[in-house]
């Protein structure tokens, strides 16, 4: 990471700052479910991409724009349907994953519409998790599922195994992949799935669709 | 109505204007021998000529945009958005406003002289009227390329405009996508809809049931169609608000009915004797609105608006109006607004998805309906200053 990327990226949340720096300079991004427009800003300035969002929440749409950041209130869901054949270098969908109707589809249309497709998500194989459910046999509660079942948008949780498990059956290439631990660190189990799904408290992995399949 | 005939005034003022010899032909096959567009200014074009942005008006507005009306005498219609340290921000960007083609605030329109046949020597030619020429929101935008042209700008910053002004946005980044950096179409459509005819049809409507329009030439006598044009404006500006802001302001509140409607309702009547707020609202807005609006002008204008679709204008798809652009867009719309509700500015955003434009899009939560665009809407203010300093900072306009 160059410092200026280091700098801006201070209070990035920290999948976002690992995501920036796996984008090549001057590329085109479609960041899907952008928030308030950060990982656009930090693409702009300091990769210059042509990157742009799109957002469901119009209170984050309407300050994203305020802040110059191309963005439309729109999702994951229905409008990526709308954009043309590799229209993108790079779709982002970052901790997101886990909240849309149609996850599968939704891979597809980035892998579409893009290039390569970047997909974060947290991990619901995490030790702490499969403890809490093994412990208490209710559904686990950590800061990264905060909300009880009944009211999580988070519809569509998976593992990180259970992700490789679709990018095989899809034919999708994992061109690179890493864990973060509960602090945000890039975790050491780069060669091994079982323990990044066991220590990952997300994933985040780049994708495109493998040259001889789907 | 309240309204007397001698108020209108309309023909006696000078506006700042250029006119063009050449004049224009229109896309109804018939030629303008000259056309005479009246605008105005704000702000200092840079050297490099590229700090121009053009705001367009909607179908009542004009070029008064930021300053006190030459003829009501009150604030520019867009002060909220464009001066000094405003979204539009007159010490950053060239602003200029025109009115429209079939306008009646200095433009070429149908209170304008015909000059298409030779009038007798010493005699002053007779208003177009009604014989004005269908005018199409292509021709408004054509009219006002003539006049960036004429003021030496090649491209456009941005353009900018609320209703039939985002349409005349939407067709300058169809029709000259080279000449426009920005485009900011807001409570706009791409095509004016069934219902929005229907109401515009309403108006005109009751512009040629009143007596004293004449077939239009009302010219002829001393007199105008002024409570047909008042009734068209009440059913109009009805549906620039919304029940919730009808509600908030006036309610079912009523008062004595001091100004009877001399010519509405028999004076003394049960019937009539008090009046609700929101009545005494609209007759206000009628009569204000004819002191400043000429009949035949509104019918050419509402007319434009009728006709206006893009897609049609491209072989049915939206998308191709917009194919290659590298204009950059922001769409706004407006939660409450039922006379182009935000499924339509949707509809445009996804067009311009479809060729990978550079597009934001925006819904503002509000309930003052379609004309929320002319208010106090701070998300309205913030998005748009926003964007415009983004694109300025992508155009090189700031470092």
């Amino acid at each position: 990471m160059n410092d200026e990327v280091r700098f801006l990226a201070k209070n990035l949340r920290v999948d976002q700052r690992m995501i920036a720096e796996m984008i090549a300079p001057g590329s085109r991004v479609l960041d899907i479910g952008c928030g308030d427009g950060e990982l656009l800003d930090l693409l702009f300035r300091t990769r210059k991409c042509d990157a742009r969002g799109i957002e469901i929440d119009m209170a984050l749409v309407t300050r994203a724009v305020a802040h110059g950041m191309p963005v439309m209130q729109g999702d994951a869901d229905n409008d990526l349907e709308h954009y043309p054949d590799g229209a993108f270098d790079y779709a982002v969908l970052s901790r997101t994953l886990q909240a849309v109707e149609r996850p599968r589809e939704v891979l597809r249309q980035m892998l579409r519409i893009s290039a390569r497709a970047v997909v974060s998500f947290p991990n619901f194989g995490h030790w702490f998790m499969r403890w809490q459910l093994l412990r208490t046999g209710r559904m686990p509660n950590t800061p990264a599922w905060p909300r009880p079942w009944y009211e999580t948008p988070n519809i569509h949780p998976c593992t990180i195994r259970d992700f490789f498990a679709l990018c095989e059956e899809e034919s999708y290439e994992v061109e690179a992949w890493f864990a973060l631990d509960e602090a945000g660190r890039r975790s050491p189990w780069r060669r091994s799935l079982g323990l990044a799904n066991l220590f990952g408290e997300q994933a985040v992995l780049m994708l495109r669709k493998s040259p001889g399949g789907g | 109505m309240i309204v007397e005939a001698s108020d209108t005034g309309l023909a006696e003022l000078e506006h700042s204007h250029v006119r063009f010899a050449d004049g224009l032909a229109l896309e109804c096959g018939i030629t303008l021998p000259s056309l005479t567009i009246a605008y105005r200014t704000y702000g200092t074009l840079n050297p490099a000529r590229s700090n121009a942005i053009l705001v367009c008006h909607a179908l009542t507005g004009d070029q008064y945009v930021a300053e006190r009306h030459k003829l009501t005498g009150r604030p520019g219609w867009w002060e909220l958005m464009v001066g000094p340290g405003r979204p539009v921000d007159t010490n950053r960007y060239f602003v200029i406003c025109s009115n429209v083609l079939g306008g009646c605030m200095g433009s070429t329109g149908p209170a304008s002289p015909r000059d298409d046949r030779p009038g007798a020597e010493g005699v002053a030619a007779e208003p177009w009227g009604t014989d004005f020429p269908l005018v199409t929101i292509r021709d408004m935008v054509r009219a006002q390329k003539k006049l960036v042209e004429h003021l030496g700008i090649e491209r456009l910053f941005a353009v900018i405009g609320g209703s039939m002004g985002g349409m005349q946005t939407l067709e300058w980044a169809a029709t000259y996508p080279q000449c426009v950096f920005a485009a900011v179409p807001i409570a706009a459509a791409s095509f004016h809809s069934a219902q929005n005819i229907a109401f515009h049809e309403v108006g005109r409507q009751a512009i040629f049931a009143d007596p004293d329009w004449l077939g239009g030439r009302y010219w002829e006598t001393d007199r105008t169609p002024a409570r047909g044009l008042a009734v068209a404006r009440m059913a109009a500006h009805i549906t620039y608000l919304s029940e919730q802001a009808l509600t908030r302001k006036f309610g079912r509140r009523q008062r004595p009915d001091h100004d009877a409607p001399l010519d509405a309702a028999p004076l003394g009547s049960a019937l009539f004797g008090e009046m609700f707020e929101v009545e005494s609202y609209l007759r206000h807005q009628g009569s204000s609105f004819v002191r400043r609006f000429d009949a035949n002008s509104y019918l050419a204008i509402t007319r434009a608006m009728d006709y206006f679709d893009l897609a049609v204008e491209h072989e049915g798809d939206l998308s191709a109006a917009f194919a290659g652009t590298a204009t950059r867009f922001c769409i706004v719309s407006f939660s409450s607004d039922w006379l182009f509700p935000t499924a339509q500015s949707r509809e445009v955003a996804r067009a311009l998805n479809r060729v990978a434009a550079n597009v934001s899009f925006v819904e503002i939560a509000t309930d003052k309906g379609h004309d929320a665009f002319l208010l106090d809407e701070p998300d309205l203010h913030r998005t748009v200053a926003g964007f415009l300093t983004g694109c300025a900072e992508h155009a090189g306009l700031i470092g």
